[in-house]
């Protein structure tokens, strides 16, 4: 019989509690959640019963709307409805305005570059719209689980760089949301395959949704994902099927009159129906009825959709080939191709894919679902619901991190496919004596220029001890977490003297920023922001105190009792904290046990690294 | 904690890659962040940095001219960031007629011939200086050291050779 254990009063009991978590495919076109539920991933619905979420977001004075009730005013109300976002996050006014033709939106830009949309709700930017999509994802997910997330994972496409994938998670924690990771579409695409699985091999992931193409190729190597190469055309996707087909049916039916919005949606709307019906039968009749009172009558068959859409399938094919010659690999190498996107469903794409990678394709889970259930499966992992999994993805950064040296030239400092996390240091001298200061210029790209980069952040070095030329050495470290983000540290090293950082990001958010936003999203929600700040706090001491009692009930042996006293003490001070519910007593003792368990820690880490190797000699492998 | 010793392995040139690469992993399942998504800040901020120092640790050992460069400096020579530049005329007239045999590649009358005994010719090489290394780095002498610092330049110049044949030989073959 199983002995019942009873923790210390006060103490959380059941540490293998299970912790909720779900994935996260924001979007461009649409957004989903999923979860594991009973060992399965699936997409969460909503009350109507829909999984997917138009990425569209409305903002009206009477409030914001998001999703399909959003979508009702795409036409009406296009400067104050927001569609496709995710194309502006991280982007400058003038990346945007060079890549799409007109917007209907009144855009501007903040000091540091950031786009601003002027809605009739006021000012909002892609990181702040991004939020207001999340937003009824989250709910749904904590509605559907019974309780507050642990945290999700968020899928970004493989190529974003650190302004894009900041801008995605500072979306999320905008809603106090705890962001286990960022995951790789692609990869999380390859995860709900489970070819996590397989030993070694390189995975092809075409990804063709409404409004963009997306190729990956990925090599994996005993749990080690690695993006070789991506590429694709952001301005190519089904809604352009539908174009091609809406054209063909204006010249079949004859039609040279106005093209009316009226008419133009009601041919769009055929044109897709006629599509998806394509999918599953080999003709299907058209009807339409024509504004000069006329009706027409017509009938298309598979071969001939096929046909009219050929050219653009190529557009994909080629850029497939770009992206498996960029990946230095030869097509034969390919070994899975896994079918992502609404679109692969044309029987004609996969045709045409499958004789490209001379495969068959994997094609078995829903292809407007499958990310999201692959980061759903990371999640239920990341959260600890998983304590056998082995799987390890290691990521690798997407874009080289350089910085700016004389006569506007990038020095690259970590090259792309660097496997992260990683930390890079750097050293820079003064140029002038007695110079206290130093600015620095962080950029992400391949290219030789900086213009030709991404600029991500100008930096300020101050407090540098006066010395002569030459003399003071300063060591920059650059630091990218497991979710491919950047942060940098510097200090003197002859005097060990600290160097202050300002950090401008180029295109993020400074800190003022973000606080001005959470104070914006509180009105809005008409929450209380300091109530909203008190739960987070007592959620975060709660799992600093859970981590705290098992880390202690595996590892306590490695200290004795002298030492383990300041740790329990702190602990206790916590939990009287949260019981007084006082939010920056709560701050100062999460601090104070976090001090008083350093040590500990990095003990438990040391042990760990022992461990991983303990035992092992050159025979067992 | 030497990268050696973190991956317990013995301090020395040679290495066993296999091992070397599952030692990685395991290490990388034990402290990677992920494992830490529910941990606090701090142990998360360990996690990022113990990760990085076992992904830059990885690196360094599993190529034989960082590898080469870490035990020197292990040995209290540093090779990084140097400003000294090889005095080996020999060497350097060398590494010109190479560099002259691997533009000639692709207008010779059998490019992937002439690739292939390039790319012989250079193997050669590594294994020499690799070989010179492992000798001079035993004695263990301040002027064997030294010596063994100019085989790491010179090594240096050879990878990056085989690197611009590996190059070529994807025009060639593409033919």
């Amino acid at each position: 019989m199983a002995l019942l254990q009873i923790s210390e009063p006060g103490q959380s009991s059941a540490p293998h509690q299970r912790r909720l978590a779900a994935g996260i495919d924001l979007g461009t076109t649409n957004s989903l959640v999923a979860s594991v539920r009973s060992g399965e991933a699936t997409t969460l619905k909503d009350k109507q019963g829909f999984d997917s979420l138009p990425s569209i977001v409305h903002y009206s004075n009477l409030g914001i709307e998001v999703g399909r009730h959003a979508r009702e005013h795409a036409i009406s109300d296009a400067t104050n409805t927001i569609v496709s976002v995710k194309r502006f996050m991280g982007r400058t006014l003038s990346d945007v305005q060079a890549t799409s033709a007109e917007l209907p939106y009144n855009l501007s830009a903040t000091e540091n570059g950031l786009i601003n949309i002027e809605t009739r709700a006021g000012k909002v930017n892609p990181i702040q719209v991004s939020s207001e999509i999340l937003r009824p994802l989250v709910a749904l997910a904590s509605d559907t689980l019974g309780g507050e997330l642990d945290g999700v994972v968020i899928t970004v496409p493989a190529y974003f760089d650190d302004a894009q994938r900041q801008g995605t998670k500072d979306a999320a924690e905008l809603l106090g949301v705890k962001v286990f990771r960022l995951l790789n579409e692609p990869t999380a695409a390859a995860i709900a395959y489970g070819l996590d699985h397989d030993d070694e091999g390189v995975i092809a992931v075409y990804d063709l949704g409404g409004g963009t193409f997306d190729i990956s190729i990925l090599r994996l190597n005993k749990g080690v994902f690695e993006v070789l190469a991506t590429g694709g055309d952001s301005a190519l996707g089904g809604d352009d099927f539908d174009e091609a087909l809406a054209q063909w049916i204006y010249a079949q039916a004859g039609y040279n009159g106005e093209h009316s919005p009226a008419l133009q949606r009601e041919i769009s709307h055929l044109a897709c129906q006629t599509k998806e019906r394509l999918s599953q039968q080999d003709t299907c009749e058209l009807s339409l009825h024509l504004p000069c009172g006329s009706h027409w009558q017509g009938e298309i068959s598979r071969e001939e959709f096929s046909q009219i859409i050929a050219p653009l399938v190529k557009r994909t094919i080629m850029a497939c080939r770009r992206a498996v010659r960029d990946a230095g690999i030869d097509n034969s190498e390919v070994q899975q191709v896994v079918m992502v996107g609404g679109s692969t469903r044309v029987p004609c794409v996969r045709e045409q894919v499958s004789n490209y990678f001379e495969r068959e394709l994997l094609t078995s889970i829903d292809p407007d679902k499958v990310v999201a259930l692959g980061a759903a499966i990371q999640a239920d992992i990341l959260a600890g619901n998983k304590p056998d999994s082995d799987i390890l993805l290691l990521d690798v950064l997407p874009l080289s991190l350089g910085l700016e040296t004389m006569g506007g030239l990038t020095e690259k400092v970590i090259p792309r496919n660097t496997t992260i996390p990683v930390a890079k240091a750097q050293e820079f001298t003064t140029f002038k004596d007695s110079q206290t200061a130093m600015a620095l210029h962080i950029l992400q790209g391949e290219r030789e220029l900086v213009e030709d980069c991404r600029s991500l952040a100008r930096f300020e070095l101050r407090g540098i001890p006066p010395m002569a030329a030459g003399a003071a050495h300063i060591r920059v470290t650059f630091q990218v977490d497991a979710d491919g983000l950047l942060s940098v540290s510097a200090m003197e090293k002859s005097s060990g003297v600290q160097a202050a950082i300002e950090v401008k990001p180029s295109f993020g958010l400074t800190d003022g920023e973000v606080a001005s936003m959470i104070k914006d999203s509180m009105t809005y929600a008409r929450d209380d922001m300091d109530a909203r700040m008190l739960a987070e706090e007592k959620v975060e001491a709660s799992r600093v105190l859970e981590g705290l009692v098992s880390a202690i009930n595996d590892d306590g042996h490695l200290l004795n009792e002298e030492q383990l006293k300041p740790i329990k003490h702190a602990m206790m001070e916590l939990e009287q904290a949260v019981q007084n519910g006082e939010l920056s007593t709560i701050k100062q003792a999460i601090a104070a046990c976090d001090e008083a368990s350093q040590d500990f820690a990095a003990l438990r880490m040391d042990q760990s690294i022992r461990n991983a190797l303990s035992g092992q000699s050159v025979d067992d492998i | 904690m030497n990268y050696f010793e973190l991956f317990a392995i013995a301090q020395g040139f040679e290495v066993n890659l296999v091992e070397l690469k599952h030692k990685y992993l395991e290490l990388q399942r034990a402290v990677h962040p992920d494992k830490f998504a529910n941990a606090s800040e701090r142990e998360r901020l360990l996690a990022v940095q113990k990760a990085a120092q076992i992904n830059d640790a990885f690196d360094v050992l599993k190529a034989s001219d960082t590898r080469a460069q870490y035990l020197l400096e292990l040995a209290g020579i540093e090779l990084a960031h140097e400003t000294q530049t090889l005095k080996d005329p020999m060497f350097l007239m060398q590494q010109m007629e190479l560099r002259e045999a691997l533009e000639d590649i692709t207008s010779a009358s059998d490019p992937e011939q002439a690739l292939i005994s390039f790319q012989d010719e250079i193997s050669g090489f590594i294994k020499e200086i690799n070989g010179q290394f492992v000798e001079l780095f035993a004695k263990n002498d301040q002027m064997s050291l030294g010596k063994a610092a100019d085989l790491v330049r010179k090594l240096k110049f050879m990878l990056k050779l085989a690197d611009e044949a590996l190059r070529i030989e994807e025009k060639v073959f593409a033919f």
